[in-house]
């Protein structure tokens, strides 16, 4: 398939950085490694710098950039190769690829901070255009609905990708959600400043996965993975959710 | 007790409608049927991407030499005879346009749907000086009836359903049965319409774009009625913002595209007015005096503003609206502002100040939805973020009033803390340990846990983190 996205597909490297993001590190640490693993089973050598922190959207949403901009600057510190930059999660991707370069302007260090940008490649995307990865499904036959996530979709450009890595699964079928590219409700802050609203719409995103009839949902972002699974745990959904990472590749292990 | 939407949050008012589950459906209704609509309209994406780089670029244009091109359609409004006033605030337009129906000892006008005027509060101002202003669009006129605020900038009265439109109709128009039938409720509108044209003083009306080569106003509707209040009444008032504007009419043509079918998925309206002078000799209709009154209101701070310029690209379509989750939720008049959803999001605190609309740019999740669909291309996120940024930074720009208002010394703290934790990374793993082992005994009544967990379980913590995890299983560190 073509790329969607503005930026050039580059060509396979030896060698890729791993940034885990902290909501991973923290939650959902499984996903990050299944990430990892998937990349190192297509013969790359791949590094998590144990310097890694977080890529500072949330400070940089709130309108806090100088404190975003330290957090940043940490992390051109801690992936200095020019190595791609590999993230499982839409979201983060979005903010280092997108919002660096104009969170640095007029920054001394911004010709670092576009440098560091245009190497961030969101997983799935990285997966199917630069890897085109290949799966041997060894799963149970298994109905799975997919929700993009906003900042993967409309930031980074990644629509279809995930659902291609999907649908190379034999024995996973893939149920379209009417509403999947409607937002959860997560936000960052957003989910907390006004829980009320955000509630509203991720009850409506859980109503409209269960909808689909899907016996799992799949996402590619964290975020929304905490959010909508929490919401699911809250309500007694029936609906497991899952990374798309650590769902690949328990599928494809045997 | 009760409280004054005045002094009560998005938060609180959004509680109210939350509550209302028949609100609540059918907005939700009403905005995935202009989804659906517009996406039907704007099937071809590499079509719909052309003809948006084209609306944008026109208005794109106008904004690098805003000034002079006002200068401009002032100049050609004059030559075609059509008497242009100009108005730093509301205050002052109102001002002007008393002034010119008092000359005209006008008592009624009738008024055709404008933007403008809502921000100008328009309607109350005329009352109080004894001019009664009768809105002619159904919606409006509605809203009108019910003594309310629009709640959509296209369709105003998208928050009612029939039976309260009938329930209005019985109650203010004589000898109205009720009645749920739409054609007989539309009717029973036009009648009473009719006769309030053909006896109004004045007619006023909004603009939707200024030719600035030609002097020519051009106005799209769909009732039929923007057109008898501009033609019927012998004096025709055209109320606009001064970013209404496009150099040619060249430019035109894109914009009438985008417009309807971002709006409400027409592929064009049922009337397009293209307006250039008051009645020339010989001609059988149209006002003897066309004015113009031209609104800055806060505009051109706004404009000196290289980023937040670009909010002024805004074409009225109203599709930021109907795609935003959050609108779709709490409707219009959660935001208590003449501009609901995205573009009243990033507007109203940009006209208003962040005193009063600063909370306005937080009722988002930045999920770009209204981004991808506006016909102009406006970074709306973007802005978004900046005015938060604006909002608890002091000493930033001038363009906005109020910056650093919402500054408060426990978030920043808060945020200093943050940084701290996260710019150095073996204080970040010292806090991800502790977090493991103690994050999960939170107590759940702790601020933002509380939240959280009001629709959702707590989030677990995990026992390893991935940090630990990639060395555990021999994954490089450099
Ligand atoms: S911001 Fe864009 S989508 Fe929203 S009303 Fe303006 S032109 Fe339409």
């Amino acid at each position: 398939m073509t790329p969607a996205s503005a930026y050039p597909v580059p060509p396979r490297p030896a060698t890729v950085y791993y940034f885990g993001t902290c909501l991973v590190d923290l939650f959902y640490p499984d996903a990050g490694l299944a990430g990892m693993d998937l990349l190192r089973r297509e013969g790359l050598k791949v590094v998590f710098p144990q310097n890694q922190t977080c890529c500072g959207q949330p400070a940089r949403n709130t309108g806090m950039y100088e404190e975003a901009r330290a957090v940043a600057r940490a992390q051109f510190k801690a992936f200095p190769n020019p190595w791609p930059i590999i993230v499982p999660s839409g979201s983060c991707a979005g903010m280092m690829r997108m919002h660096y370069p104009e969170l640095f302007a007029g920054e001394p260090d911004q010709a670092e901070a576009e440098a560091f940008a245009s190497r961030v490649y969101e997983l799935t995307w990285f997966l199917v255009h630069v890897l085109d990865i290949q799966l041997k499904d060894k799963g149970e036959p298994l109905t799975v609905t997919w929700h993009g996530s906003c900042h993967s979709v409309r930031e980074m450009g990644v629509t279809d990708e995930p659902k291609e890595l999907l649908r190379r699964l034999s024995n996973v079928t893939l149920v379209e959600n009417p509403r999947e590219k409607e937002c959860c409700g997560f936000g960052g802050t957003f989910a907390v400043r006004m829980p009320e609203v955000s509630g509203a719409m991720v009850t409506d995103k859980v109503a409209s996965i269960e909808g689909t009839g899907a016996a799992q949902m799949v996402t590619g972002d964290c975020g929304c993975l905490m959010n909508i699974s929490g919401a699911m745990a809250k309500s007694g959904s029936p609906v497991k959710p899952r990374h798309i990472a650590e769902f690949l590749k328990e599928r494809t292990n045997g | 007790m009760a409280e004054t939407a005045a002094a009560s949050t998005f938060v609180e008012r959004a509680h109210k409608v939350l509550g209302n589950t028949k609100l609540r459906g059918n907005f939700r209704r009403a905005m995935d049927g202009l989804m659906a609509k517009r996406a039907a309209q704007f099937a071809d994406i590499a079509a719909w991407k052309s003809l948006r780089a084209r609306g944008a670029a026109a208005k794109r244009r106008v904004l690098a030499r805003l000034p002079e091109l006002l200068e401009q359609l002032e100049a050609n409004c004059t030559a075609n005879g059509i008497k242009v006033h100009w108005a730093e605030t509301t205050h002052e337009a109102n001002s002007i346009v008393l002034k010119i129906l008092q000359d005209h000892d006008a008592r009624t006008i009738v008024k055709g749907k404008s933007m403008v005027s809502e921000e100008m509060h328009l309607n109350a101002f005329l009352q109080k000086h004894g001019i009664e202003a009768i809105e002619s669009d159904l919606g409006e006129y509605i809203i009108q009836l019910a003594g309310e605020a629009p709640s959509h900038i296209v369709m105003p009265c998208i928050h009612k359903d029939k039976g309260e439109i009938a329930e209005l109709f019985t109650r203010h128009i004589d000898g109205q049965p009720y009645t749920e039938d739409v054609a007989e409720l539309t009717d029973a509108a036009r009648r009473v319409l009719r006769s309030r044209f053909a006896a109004a003083d004045a007619g006023l009306s909004g603009v939707n774009f200024a030719v600035a080569e030609t002097g020519t106003l051009v106005l799209i509707e769909n009732e039929g009625n923007g057109r008898l209040s501009t033609t019927l009444p012998p004096l025709h008032i055209a109320v606009m913002g001064i970013e209404k504007l496009v150099e040619t009419l060249d430019d035109i043509p894109p914009l009438l595209s985008l417009l309807p079918r971002s709006a409400t998925g027409q592929s064009i309206t049922t009337y397009v007015n293209m307006i250039t002078s008051p009645r020339k000799p010989g001609e059988k209709d149209g006002p003897q005096e066309v004015h113009l009154v031209l609104l800055d209101n806060g505009r051109s701070r706004v404009y000196a503003d290289n980023q937040l310029r670009d909010t002024l690209r805004c074409i009225r379509c109203g599709a930021c609206m109907n795609h935003c989750p959050v609108y779709a939720r709490v409707g219009g008049h959660t935001y208590n502002a003449v501009y609901p959803g995205p573009i009243g999001k990033i507007l109203t605190p940009q006209l208003d100040g962040i005193a009063v609309a600063g909370d306005l740019p937080h009722a988002c999740t930045l999920c770009n939805a209204c981004v991808e669909i506006c016909p102009v291309n406006i970074p709306i996120a973007d802005i978004m973020v900046r005015l938060r940024r604006e909002a608890v930074h002091p000493s930033d720009s001038p363009a906005v009033m109020g910056a650093g208002c919402k500054h408060t010394a426990t978030e920043a703290a808060v945020w200093a803390g943050w940084k701290k934790m996260y710019a150095s990374p073996a204080l970040y793993r010292m806090g991800a340990k502790m977090m493991q082992r103690f994050g999960n005994m939170m107590p759940g009544g702790m601020p933002l846990l509380k939240e959280w967990t009001s629709v959702r379980t707590r989030p677990v913590f995990a026992k390893k983190t991935l940090h630990e995890l990639a060395k555990e299983q021999g994954y490089s560190d450099v």
